[in-house]
C-alpha cells in the first residue's frame, strides 16, 4: 500500500473545548487546502479529548446496571464474586466491570466494522486506485462525510485519503481495548466514557466503508427513488441455479454478479442473500434477491434451496458449514476472519475447484479473492443445480408427526427458547395430528436453532417448526426500496428547519439485528405508524429487511407506500449496517448544512446542537451483536436516545433519565447565560421496551427537545399522548413535564391537559436557547 | 422438572440466588412484613389464569387486601382500567426499576422508598437482568417474584411448577391475607 504520509504531532495544545497531549497521527497524503473551514477544537480525539462532553450527558443519564452474571471471569485471579459491594482480585467493583464488559463488546463492534472497512477500502483501493474520486457532488452533497469531517477535522477527496482516516479508527480502537486489560480503569464512568469513543469511531469506520463502495461500485447515491428489489423466498426461482451469499462484505458477492453479467448468464441463476451482503448486493445489481434477515439462515439453508453457499464475514452462522453439508451443498468462505478451518484453496485453479465441488469430494473451501470465489460460485452451482433436488432437511408432514411422538414434554426446548416459546405444547398438539400450534410459532421464532441441541430425544424442533410453516415460507414475496446511501443535503436544507423546530415530529430509525421478542412484523408495523403520523422513518440492516416483510391492507409492503425521500412520511432504507452512518451523518449535517454550525473537527458543539435540537430516536428492536452496543454508543454521543427491545437488557445497563429530578433538567441559555428548566427531554439515553406498545409511546415522548417552539411540542405531545391513549390507556401522567407555556397544548386536548396540569401545581416557564456547553452562552449573567 | 434451576437453562445464577417459595405461607409472611410493599406487574400476566379466573383478577385481590400499590408496564394499564382498579403508576420496567436502587427516592406517593418489590409477568430474560440490578444495586430492597418459573436473580421466588401447582400457591397467598 503507498502512502505517503505527513505526520502530526501534537505534544501539548489546549483550546477553548479541549486538552490535547501526546497526539500522533499519520494523515497520509491528505490535501486539505481545498476545504478552507477553519479547524475546529477537536479533531482527531484521543480517549479522553471527549470525556467533559459524555460525563455531561452521564451526569443526566446515569448507569441502571443490570448484571448479566455475579462474576468477573477475564482473569485468572477469578472468578471474582462481584455480588453486592464486593470487589474483585483486582479491585474492580460490580458497575466499572460491567462497563468495562459493555466497553468490550464496543470494541469489538467498532473493531468489526472498521476491520471490514479496511478490508472493502484496500480491495477498492486496488481495483480503483488510490486516487478515485469520492464525491457525491453530482447528486447536491457538498459534505460526503459528515463524521469524517466532524471527528477527524478532515475532508476526504479520494480512496487514498480514507486510509489514514482508518489509521486514526484502528489506532483508537487499540487503545481502547487496552483500557478493559486487568488494572487499567477502574472507574465506572471513565469506562463509560470510553464506550462512547468506541461507538463515535465506531461510526467513522462505517462511514468510510459506505462512502467508499458507493463511490465504486456504483450502488444508489442519496437516490430517493432508489429501485424496489425483491425479498423473501417465494420470489426466488426454484427451476434456476441458486447462490447464496450470507455476510456482509460486498466484493465476493459482487463478482458473481460480474461473472454472471460478463458471461451473459444474468438469467440464468438466482443470487439470493441473507444479511448485510444481501441488501448491498440489491445496491449493486437490481437482479438479486433478499431472503430475510440473520433468523433466516437455518430456515433457508434447510429448504435446501440454495445450490452454493458464499459466505463473508460477521453474523454468519458458524454452524453454515455442518448445515450447508446437511444439504449436501457446497460452501465458499471468503474472509480471513471467517475461515471454518477449510482448505485455502486462493491460488487453486478455478477448473480444479469446480471439479471437486461437483464430484462431491470436496465440500467446502477458502478462496480469499473475491473474483476467483465469484466465478467459482457460478459454475459450480450451475453444474450442481441440475444434480439437486432441493429437497432440504425438512421432515415431511408425516415425519413431522412421527418425529412429535418422540416428545416427552421435558420442557428442555423451551428453556433453551430466547422467546420462551410453547413449543411443547405445539409438539404435543403435532403428534396428535394438529399442526397450528407449530404454525404460529413461525413468526416468532429467532431461528436460532437452540431448541434442537436442548431436546434429549433428538427431535429437530426448529425444522418442524419451518416444516409446518412451509406454505407461508414460499409466500414470502416483499419488497424493499434499495438502499439509497447518505442523505442529500438539498434535503437535510428543506426538513432542518421543521425538525429543528418540531413541526416534522421526529426522524425515527429502525436499525439493527433481529433477536426480536415476536418477530419481524413489529418492525413493519412500527415504521408504518410513524411514517403514517409523518415523522421521517429511517431504516438499515435486518431491520430494512423486517420493515418490508409485511403487507398492509391493501396489500402493500411500507415501502411500496411511502417515498423513500428523507421528508415527512418518509420510509428510507439507508443501506447495510455500514450505512448506519448516513443516519448519524443526517444528524450531523442538520446542524452543519442548515443550521451552518462549524462542523470540522467541532464534535461538542455539533452533539449539543442535535442533543438538544433535533428530535431523532434509534430504535434497535432485535439489537442482539456487539456491533448493534457500538453503534448505539455513537449515538449517544450524538445525544440521540436509543430504544431497544427487551432482550436489550442482557446489553447490562441502560442509560437512564430520572424525570422526578428537576434538578438534572437544567441547560444554559445560550442568550442569556441564565440556567433555565427544560423538563425531561430526552428522558432517556438508552432504554429497553418491554412490547412494541411501550416502546412506541417511548419513542414517541424521547423525540421532544429542549429547543422545541410551541407549535412544535405541541405537534410532538399529541403524538405522544395519542398512542398512549391508544396502546396504553389514558392520558400520560407526565404530561405537565413536557408542556412549557399554555401554547405548548395541543389545540385538540386543550380541555384534557388543561385539567391535567391543574392537577400538578404546574407553572409556565420559558423556552431557552438550549446548551450544555458553557462556551457557546453569548452573554453571561 | 428441576425446581431450582433457571428456568431458561444458560442462566446460570451466580452465589446468591433467590430462596425458594415453596408454600404460600412464605410469601404471605414477607409481604406482612413488609413496611412499603410495592407490586411491579409485566404484560405477561394476561396470558394465565388461575383456578378458573384470570391472574389479573388474582393480583388485583392481592393488592387490594395486602394494600400494596401497582404499577403496571408496557400495555398492561387497560386491563386494570377496565376493572376498575386505577394502578399507583404507569411505568417502564426498567425506570422503576431504576427508582428502586437510589434509596433517596421518595416513592410513588412521596413517603419514601420500598423494602420488598413483587415482581410478576415481566419477560424472563428482562425480569432475570431487572432482578439482577436490583440483587446487586438495592440492597434495601427485597424482591420476590409471582410467576410459574424460577428466577435466581430474586429474593425469593417460586420453583418452576406446573401451572396448576402454581396456581394453587397464587390463590393461597390471596387467601392467606384474609379479607
Amino acid at each position: 500500500m503507498r502512502r505517503n504520509g505527513v505526520n502530526l504531532k501534537i505534544e501539548e495544545l489546549t483550546t477553548g473545548g479541549a486538552h490535547l497531549k501526546n497526539l500522533n497521527i499519520t494523515i497520509g497524503s491528505i490535501n486539505q487546502d481545498t476545504w478552507d473551514e477553519k479547524q475546529g477544537p477537536t479533531p482527531f480525539p484521543s480517549l479522553t479529548t471527549l470525556r467533559s462532553w459524555d460525563k455531561r450527558l452521564l451526569e443526566r443519564y446515569k448507569p441502571f446496571y443490570m448484571p448479566f452474571c455475579d462474576l468477573c471471569c477475564l482473569c485468572t485471579y477469578g472468578k471474582c464474586d462481584l455480588t453486592g459491594k464486593k470487589r474483585g482480585a483486582c479491585g474492580i467493583s460490580m458497575p466499572a466491570q460491567q462497563s468495562r464488559t459493555v466497553l468490550i463488546s464496543a470494541c469489538i463492534g467498532a473493531a468489526t466494522h472498521t476491520s471490514h472497512s479496511r478490508e472493502l477500502l484496500t480491495y477498492l483501493t486496488e481495483k480503483f486506485g488510490r486516487d478515485h474520486p469520492i464525491s457525491f457532488a453530482d447528486v447536491g452533497i457538498e459534505v460526503e462525510a459528515p463524521i469524517t469531517r466532524l471527528v477527524c477535522g478532515i475532508k476526504p477527496a479520494n480512496l487514498g485519503d480514507l486510509e489514514a482516516v482508518l489509521d486514526y479508527c484502528e489506532n483508537q480502537i487499540t487503545q481502547l481495548l487496552a483500557v478493559a486489560h486487568t488494572g487499567q480503569e477502574g472507574n465506572n464512568l471513565d469506562f463509560e466514557s470510553k464506550i462512547f469513543h468506541a461507538g463515535m469511531i465506531d461510526h467513522v469506520g462505517m462511514e468510510v466503508a459506505d462512502i467508499a463502495q458507493i463511490s465504486t461500485l456504483n450502488f444508489p447515491r442519496a437516490d430517493p427513488e432508489a429501485g424496489l428489489a425483491d425479498l423473501g423466498l417465494g420470489t426466488v426461482d426454484l427451476e434456476k441455479p441458486v447462490i447464496l451469499v450470507i455476510g456482509h462484505n460486498v466484493p465476493p458477492a459482487a463478482s458473481i454478479i460480474d461473472y454472471l453479467r460478463d458471461n451473459s448468464l444474468q438469467s440464468a441463476v438466482e443470487v439470493t442473500g441473507i444479511c448485510c451482503t444481501a441488501l448491498d448486493v440489491t445496491r449493486y445489481s437490481s437482479k438479486a434477491k433478499i431472503i430475510g434477515p440473520i433468523s433466516w439462515q437455518l430456515r433457508y439453508i434447510r429448504s435446501g434451496v440454495p445450490d452454493v453457499i458464499v459466505i463473508d464475514e460477521q453474523c454468519v452462522r458458524t454452524d453454515t458449514l455442518e448445515e450447508a453439508a446437511l444439504i449436501h451443498t457446497p460452501l465458499i468462505a471468503t474472509s480471513e476472519k471467517n475461515c471454518l478451518g477449510l482448505p485455502d484453496r486462493t491460488h487453486d485453479a478455478v477448473d480444479e475447484i469446480v471439479e471437486g465441488f461437483v464430484s462431491g469430494t470436496v465440500t467446502g473451501a477458502l478462496i480469499l479473492d473475491p473474483e476467483k470465489a465469484g466465478e467459482v460460485a457460478v459454475r459450480t452451482a450451475r453444474a450442481v443445480a441440475p444434480k439437486q433436488k432441493k429437497v432440504g432437511t425438512l421432515p415431511t408432514k408425516e415425519q413431522l408427526t412421527e418425529l412429535a411422538k418422540k416428545c416427552t414434554q421435558c420442557m428442555l426446548c423451551r428453556r433453551a427458547c430466547p422467546n420462551d416459546l410453547p413449543l411443547p405444547q405445539a409438539i404435543k398438539a403435532a403428534a396428535a395430528g394438529n399442526l397450528s400450534a407449530l404454525d404460529e410459532l413461525y413468526d416468532d421464532c429467532l431461528g436460532c436453532g437452540r431448541c434442537e441441541p436442548a431436546c434429549a430425544q433428538k427431535i429437530p424442533v426448529h425444522s418442524l417448526i419451518v416444516s409446518t410453516a412451509g406454505r407461508k415460507t414460499r409466500e414470502d414475496t416483499f419488497c424493499l426500496r434499495t438502499g439509497r446511501g447518505p442523505i442529500q443535503d438539498t434535503e437535510i436544507r428543506k426538513v432542518g428547519g421543521p425538525i429543528v423546530l418540531g413541526e416534522i415530529p421526529g426522524v425515527v430509525a429502525f436499525v439493527g439485528c433481529a433477536n426480536y421478542p415476536k418477530g419481524s412484523r413489529e418492525v413493519a408495523e412500527m415504521c408504518m405508524e410513524f411514517a403514517k403520523r409523518r415523522y421521517i422513518v429511517c431504516t438499515s440492516g435486518c431491520s430494512a429487511m423486517s420493515a418490508g416483510m409485511y403487507r398492509d391492507e391493501e396489500g402493500k409492503t411500507a415501502y411500496e407506500r411511502y417515498s423513500g425521500a428523507f421528508e415527512a412520511g418518509g420510509i428510507v432504507n439507508v443501506g447495510s449496517c455500514v450505512a448506519n452512518s448516513h443516519i448519524a451523518g443526517a444528524a450531523i449535517k442538520i446542524a452543519s448544512v442548515f443550521a451552518k454550525r462549524p462542523l470540522r473537527g467541532n464534535y461538542e458543539e455539533i452533539a449539543d446542537y442535535v442533543y438538544n435540537r433535533v428530535g431523532a430516536v434509534g430504535v434497535a428492536w432485535g439489537a442482539m451483536s456487539q456491533k448493534a452496543v457500538a453503534i448505539a454508543a455513537g449515538f449517544w454521543r450524538l445525544g440521540i436516545p436509543v430504544v431497544v427491545g427487551p432482550h436489550g437488557t442482557k446489553y447490562r445497563r441502560m442509560l437512564l433519565g430520572r424525570a422526578d429530578k428537576d434538578e438534572d433538567w437544567y441547560v444554559h441559555d445560550a442568550r442569556t447565560g441564565g440556567k433555565v428548566y427544560v423538563g425531561p427531554v430526552p428522558e432517556h439515553l438508552f432504554f429497553a421496551a418491554e412490547t412494541k406498545e411501550e416502546a412506541m409511546v417511548m419513542i414517541a415522548k424521547l423525540t421532544m427537545r429542549p429547543n422545541d417552539t410551541s407549535k412544535g411540542r405541541a405537534n410532538k405531545l399529541a403524538h405522544y399522548i395519542d398512542l398512549h391513549k391508544r396502546l396504553v390507556g389514558g392520558i400520560p401522567s407526565d404530561v405537565y413535564l413536557f408542556v412549557r407555556t399554555h401554547t405548548d397544548i395541543p389545540l385538540t386536548m386543550k380541555d384534557e391537559i388543561e385539567r391535567h396540569l391543574a392537577g400538578k401545581d404546574w407553572k409556565e416557564h420559558p423556552i431557552p436557547d438550549p446548551t450544555l456547553l458553557p462556551r457557546l452562552i453569548h452573554r453571561k449573567v | 422438572m428441576p425446581m431450582n434451576e433457571s428456568w431458561q437453562t444458560a442462566e446460570v445464577p451466580g452465589p446468591k440466588k433467590a430462596s425458594l417459595i415453596v408454600k404460600p405461607d412464605i410469601a404471605d409472611a414477607m409481604i406482612r412484613r413488609a413496611k412499603r410493599p410495592i407490586l411491579i406487574v409485566g404484560h405477561g400476566i394476561l396470558e394465565y389464569d388461575v383456578e378458573g379466573s384470570r391472574l389479573i383478577d388474582c393480583l388485583i385481590g392481592l393488592a387490594r387486601k395486602a394494600k400494596i400499590p401497582v404499577v403496571v408496564t408496557a400495555s398492561t394499564n387497560k386491563e386494570f382500567l377496565a376493572r376498575n382498579f386505577p394502578p399507583a403508576a404507569i411505568m417502564p420496567a426498567v425506570d422503576i426499576a431504576n427508582r428502586l436502587t437510589d434509596p433517596a427516592w421518595k416513592g410513588l406517593d412521596g413517603n419514601g422508598s420500598y423494602d420488598l418489590a413483587i415482581f410478576v409477568g415481566l419477560p424472563y430474560a428482562m425480569e432475570s437482568t431487572i432482578l439482577s440490578g436490583l440483587k446487586h444495586f438495592a440492597p434495601g430492597v427485597k424482591t420476590m417474584t409471582l410467576d410459574c418459573v424460577y428466577q435466581p436473580n430474586a429474593s425469593w421466588s417460586f420453583p418452576n411448577s406446573t401451572i396448576k401447582d402454581w396456581a394453587a400457591s397464587v390463590k393461597g397467598i390471596v387467601s392467606n391475607l384474609g379479607d
